[in-house]
């Protein structure tokens, strides 16, 4: 009896504590967030460090010019949109396109806002090291693929050429492709990107011959330099069916997205986030940075802002 | 021979075990006689028949569907998961304003505090230290929202797992229909249920501490259930013959004398939950592992363990201090001078708070990722291939596929799948009853039925090969230390590193080292399973009873005939337990091992986590613990006529 009255009220506590009635979960922030009376800000972060590079840049200026808290958390894509829609992120800096989230969330339930181009044109492809194409001119077309698979051969890749992709996250149409053009490749699939940039560096180290998924923005094309392969071309809804697939992949201007709430009241962050547009090369000097030099997010969006004013200005305004 | 001491009797039998595992054997053989044809009759494709199969995509597909269509607004969500999910953040968010108000100083005082009256002053000496070097690494805000989760979680795994093990304590019908769930939830790798968790709670906070209890509760319940049955006799009698009433029993007797239980108990919950914090950074639980996993995306080993050292700390502070709590004999509390403990410790943080230093002074802070990331590069560059005579370790990593895994895996799925669960039927019956039998082929089955049988045999011949790997390993290290004081120290502290370090700090280098594929999804898990087996080895060493080994002394046994004739005899149960831990902790890996390429299995759990592809990721999560139960069972010896109740 006793234990029964104490669940109802501790049942009753949880109920004041959470403010009578029905519990939204769609107004959930995360536990750490404003603590200590700061103003802060979620901001999702992709595994790619071009999108690291993003948020690092973000979260500088909304620290140091605009006075915010910033808590980033690593998400992968398509949960990153549920989190979003949920309130447990406020932004995502850079999607590559995802139509059904979009119609799901931005246009049926209007729980998420579009924030506008992130002025960067994103680009998935396959890629051969340019060491390799200068061996052999001819393998940068996808119909000379099966006269080199040997070359690409790999413990894992069963006696064919090993195409090599990259995170179980990213968007690929490589397996069937594959399949599609008949080519004598098996897909082997890295599962993370930091495993297919360490077995990417470790292969150029010694020149060897590889062919990968791989995508542009990116900053190891300075460290490693790859020609893409040339596939069958893009056209407006030749990979509608993830079946018949037999083109390349499209460019992809790149987006921001807001959490639809935080785009109406979020105040300066907010307009912030919407007005942040940088190019290519601004990404890629930030990335390298952070990749390479191993500089933290940090110290590599502050060497960037320092020497960009009139570009990152122009957001504050 | 003496074997008294030895609890199970079956050793001292050995002919009568080869008589009844022969009979076990024929019986197989009989039964499969019989059906074998007719099953091959009826579905004579040699992997598993398409008939058998049931395709979940269709259910799945739409629950989810469901699930984010209603969650703001069905009265299930509104009412219930809404409340427990806002506890949830509610109750972190106060522990971690909490810790953020006392301050670095604050918190350290009361840290170090709470380990001297727990544990004495060395350990308090530790506790400060080790919260020091978490500031130092720079990591002293994120190593407090993982303690903030970590007690919220903890604590709700405590409450959970103590109220579980309360029941299956008192009651032997509970005990007896809880058994098997317990079993499960520890066999499970906590990959394979972070989706649904997601899909109902979505990313975040209270997803990671729901998934980190469902982990961390049973241990906490099943050493409850053991201190309760295990209360002396002898006392409960003269309790009951005093007049208390079954209430008063329990809370007098019962529970305190299952204290050491019910800390062991703590202590074992607080690991698991630990090692859960890591593997939580997946869905957004932020904290040390989200550190450790943003690193890990830049390829930065450095910054990972920078994250992980804390983690690392935390674990080794909680363990030894939570340890020393059970062993601590049963001295009245003294509460003055817990008292003054916290006094002092409030004293501490007043004073830091007045000084205007809450926040870790930023200037404080020594960084050792460069240093870190130039030696991995050492090793990589230099390792990789081209090492005169023994060949790099890239070639080693394409050995070990050609010569090893795909003989294995091709084997596997080359065999037609009756001959495959003859074959576990045939492994598991002599160990234990025809009921773990039974489970171990019915859970190898399931892998079929839901559609998944070749990356299921994929990924059965990848643990295969790594526990093979780490028992050649573990058994050797862990001999070697039982024969010598001086190694077993020196490798004490490399232990306790590698069993709390995150997987994700060490699966870079891995990748530089073997190449992308299964040889580093193997080479990790065997870095991760090793500890355990190395110290269940030389510990269940160390226990043979001295008088054995005593008079197999004085009859003149040379070290290696010592070694051979009795201790490992003797130490057989200790040596079955090893590779019983040996094999789930190699699944829980190889699974993780789908970031590396590792493939089959874990890759579709990873893969349906990313998509949210509750199809894909659920169906390969479910076979990952029908493998994990197959394995269990094949390799836990039953214990059921040994000793009960436990």
């Amino acid at each position: 009896m006793r234990v029964r009255m104490t669940t109802t009220a501790m049942v009753g506590a949880l109920v004041l504590l959470t403010g009578c009635g029905a519990a939204d979960m769609t107004k959930q922030a995360s536990p750490f967030a404003n603590a200590q009376g700061a103003k802060t800000l979620t901001l999702s972060v992709q595994s790619w460090v071009g999108a690291q590079a993003n948020v690092a840049v973000a979260q500088y200026l909304l620290e140091h010019k605009l006075g915010y808290r910033v808590d980033t958390v690593q998400v992968d894509e398509i949960p990153a949109w549920d989190a979003l829609s949920q309130g447990r992120v406020d932004a995502i800096l850079e999607d590559w396109g995802h139509p059904d989230q979009e119609k799901r969330y931005v246009d049926d339930k209007k729980t998420i806002a579009r924030g506008g181009d992130l002025g960067v044109t994103g680009h998935i492809g396959w890629y051969v090291p340019t060491y390799l194409v200068e061996r052999h001119p001819d393998i940068t077309d996808w119909k000379n693929l099966d006269r080199y698979a040997s070359l690409f051969r790999t413990a894992e890749s069963g006696g064919k050429g090993q195409l090599m992709d990259g995170s179980p996250s990213y968007v690929t149409n490589d397996k069937a492709l594959v399949e599609n053009l008949k080519l004598d490749y098996q897909v082997v699939f890295a599962g993370s990107e930091a495993a297919q940039i360490t077995q990417i560096r470790q292969f150029a180290k010694e020149k060897k011959p590889f062919l990968t998924y791989w995508y542009a923005p990116q900053w190891l094309f300075k460290k490693v330099p790859m020609t893409e392969v040339k596939l069958p071309a893009y056209k407006e809804g030749c990979d509608a069916d993830p079946a018949k697939v037999a083109c390349g992949y499209p460019h992809t201007p790149l987006q921001k997205y807001l959490n639809a709430d935080f785009a109406k009241d979020g105040g300066k962050a907010a307009a912030f986030l919407k007005k942040f547009r940088w190019t290519t090369e601004d990404q890629n000097e930030v990335s390298l940075m952070i990749a390479d030099q191993k500089l933290t997010p940090e110290q590599a969006a502050k060497k960037w802002v320092d020497s960009h004013a009139s570009t990152w200005k122009a957001w504050l305004s | 021979m003496a074997t008294v001491t030895v609890p199970s009797p079956r050793l001292a039998l050995p002919a009568f075990l080869k008589h009844q595992a022969t009979r076990k054997l024929l019986l197989l053989a009989l039964a499969a006689a019989i059906l074998v044809p007719s099953a091959n009759a009826r579905w004579s494709s040699g992997t598993w028949p398409h008939a058998l199969t049931v395709d979940l995509t269709e259910p799945l597909t739409s629950t989810s569907d469901w699930i984010v269509d209603n969650r703001d607004s069905h009265p299930l969500f509104l009412y219930f998961f809404g409340y427990v999910s806002n506890g949830v953040v509610l109750s972190v968010r106060a522990v971690y304003l909490l810790l953020l108000g006392a301050g670095w100083a604050g918190v350290t005082a009361a840290g170090a505090l709470i380990a001297w009256r727990v544990a004495g002053a060395r350990l308090a000496l530790g506790t400060a230290a080790a919260f020091l070097a978490c500031g130092l690494l720079g990591m002293w805000v994120p190593t407090m929202q993982t303690l903030a989760l970590m007690v919220v979680a903890v604590l709700t795994s405590v409450v959970v797992g103590a109220l579980l093990g309360l029941a299956g304590g008192l009651s032997e019908r509970l005990d007896r229909a809880l058994r098997p769930v317990l079993d499960t939830m520890q066999v499970l790798p906590a990959f394979a249920y972070l989706l649904p968790v997601v899909l109902v709670f979505g990313i975040g906070v209270p997803a990671a501490v729901l998934a980190t209890v469902v982990y961390a509760a049973p241990p906490m319940a099943r050493l409850t259930a053991l201190g309760l049955r295990g209360a002396d006799k002898e006392v409960l009698e003269a309790v009951e013959s005093l007049g208390a009433t079954a209430r008063q029993r329990l809370l007098t007797a019962r529970i305190p004398l299952a204290r050491k239980e019910l800390l062991l108990g703590l202590n074992q919950t607080i690991m698991m939950a630990l090692g859960m914090a890591v593997i939580a950074s997946v869905i957004g639980a932020g904290g040390l592992g989200d550190r450790v996993y943003q690193a890990l995306a830049s390829v930065d080993v450095g910054a990972a363990l920078a994250a992980g050292i804390p983690i690392v700390l935390l674990a080794v502070v909680l363990d030894r201090v939570t340890a020393a709590a059970g062993h601590e004999s049963d001295a009245p509390a003294r509460w003055t001078a817990w008292a003054y403990a916290g006094a002092a410790a409030v004293a501490v943080a007043l004073a830091g708070r007045l000084a205007g230093r809450l926040d870790w002074p930023g200037a404080w802070t020594v960084t050792i990722a460069a240093p870190v990331n130039e030696a991995v590069g050492w090793m990589t560059d230099h390792l990789y291939s081209g090492v005169p005579v023994v060949g790099g370790t890239a070639d080693w990593a394409g050995h070990f596929t050609t010569w090893v895994l795909d003989p294995v895996r091709d084997g596997l799925q080359g065999l037609p799948w009756w001959a495959v669960l003859l074959l576990v039927a045939a492994i598991a019956w002599p160990i234990g009853t025809w009921r773990t039998a039974l489970t171990a082929v019915l859970a190898l089955a399931a892998t079929g039925v839901l559609g998944v049988w070749e990356p299921s045999l994929d990924t059965l011949s990848q643990v295969l090969a790594a526990v093979a790997v780490t028992l050649v390993l573990g058994f050797a290290t862990g001999i070697a230390a039982a024969r010598n004081d001086r190694f077993e120290r020196l490798l004490r502290p490399v232990l306790d590193v590698f069993q709390t370090l995150p997987q994700f700090v060490y699966l870079i280098p891995v990748v530089a080292l073997f190449g992308v594929g299964r040889a580093p999804a193997v080479a990790a898990a065997v870095v991760y399973a090793l500890p355990a087996v190395v110290r269940i080895t030389a510990q269940g060493l160390r226990q043979v009873d001295p008088a054995a080994m005593e008079s197999a002394r004085s009859l003149g046994a040379t070290g290696t005939q010592q070694l051979r004739q009795v201790q490992l005899p003797l130490a057989r149960p200790a040596l079955l337990l090893a590779v019983n831990q040996g094999v789930v902790l190699v699944l829980a890996v190889v699974i993780i091992g789908g970031l590396v390429g590792g493939g089959a299995l874990g890759y579709d759990a990873v893969f349906g986590l990313a998509q949210g592809d509750l199809a894909t990721g659920l169906v390969a999560g479910a076979a990952i613990v029908c493998l994990g139960l197959m394995l269990d069972r094949v390799t836990q010896p039953t214990e059921r006529r040994a000793k009960k109740g436990a």
